[in-house]
């Protein structure tokens, strides 16, 4: 193998889509980044338990904000993972590409059903309903069904190649409801809160509660990154048995 | 102590949703850490078992 100092960026970008050469990167940043979720996640834990102040409106209860913020943010960043890593499987055919797309959508799917989860556990005493049909719960509910529908496409079909191309076409086709449920509250009268981070005019929370929501959401990231490279890993392992047992079988 | 577990009357909320993160986020890496060892231990069987037949010559295997 060349070295990586000797190529040029996009020599560098399609170095790393080979098999081998992410096999010994990955297996160098697991350990850390696993080190580095996990400090990150019990600091996060720390200030959005103890340190942070109550809600004057929420009270106690906007402390699953500290969880359901992140959450939802890594459910629809692991659809646009998904999404975009079908699309260079589609176009590219980069070795790597489905194997990134099918190891996104479980830990994208789990994000998505604690948003759901934990939204309806602070939805009961603060709204008074366990669930509205507003446009907000609505699109996170298909997204989380979009994830499952994708899982199911992949285990369905028992060829590859065949099972990452009809993936990726559903991975592309649902990426059109990750701006509905961001704009949802915008374009909808929802019950749902407006963004109250992601805004032009800037955070509209106190950094109190602003520092905390980060730090969670920073670990909460790290975590989707460390995982994602363990189910990439395993799944390229997982490949080369089946390339194994087929050339025995042929033999 | 029992105070702040009470989480000002909302405790059985505020405690299940955290619960709820936590059971799902270690679920999945108990069950993608699985994965990877047992792939692991997949493939060095199976590469075992190649290597072996490929070089009969060069393992005292024979000899036992």
């Amino acid at each position: 193998m060349t070295p990586m100092s000797d190529l040029t960026s996009i020599q560098r970008f399609h170095a790393l889509a080979n098999p081998a050469r992410f096999m010994a990167l990955s297996e160098k940043i697991v350990a850390p980044l696993a080190i580095l979720t996990f400090a990150l996640i019990a600091t996060g834990l720390y200030f959005a338990l103890f340190v942070a102040p109550a809600d004057y409106q929420q009270g106690e209860t906007v402390r699953i904000m500290y969880i359901h913020v992140p959450s939802a943010w890594l459910g629809m960043f692991g659809y646009m993972i998904m999404a975009g890593a079908s699309a260079i499987a589609l176009i590219f055919r980069h070795p790597l590409a489905d194997v990134c797309a099918k190891s996104a959508a479980p830990i994208g799917a789990a994000f998505a059903f604690i948003t759901l989860v934990t939204g309806s556990l602070w939805g009961r005493p603060m709204w008074g309903a366990w669930w509205v049909w507003d446009a907000r719960l609505t699109s996170m509910l298909i997204l989380f069904f979009l994830y499952l529908g994708y899982i199911a496409l992949w285990a369905t079909i028992e060829e590859p190649v065949r099972a990452a191309r009809a993936a990726a076409v559903l991975a592309l086709v649902g990426s059109i409801n990750v701006p509905i449920v961001h704009y949802s509250v915008v374009w909808w009268n929802t019950l749902h809160q407006p963004a109250s981070v992601f805004r032009i005019d800037g955070p509209q929370i106190a950094s109190s509660m602003l520092v905390p929501l980060l730090i969670m959401a920073l670990g909460f990231t790290c975590f989707f990154v460390t995982l994602l490279l363990v189910r990439m890993r395993a799944e390229i392992l997982r490949r080369r048995v089946r390339a194994l047992r087929l050339a025995k079988a042929g033999a | 102590m029992a105070q702040y577990l009470d989480m000002g009357g909302y405790a059985a909320f505020v405690w299940p949703a955290y619960a709820v993160a936590a059971i799902i986020m270690l679920g999945i890496v108990i069950a993608s850490w699985r994965d990877l060892t047992r792939q692991r231990g997949l493939l060095a069987a199976l590469e075992g078992d190649g290597a072996r037949k490929r070089a009969p010559a060069r393992s005292m295997d024979h000899l036992k």
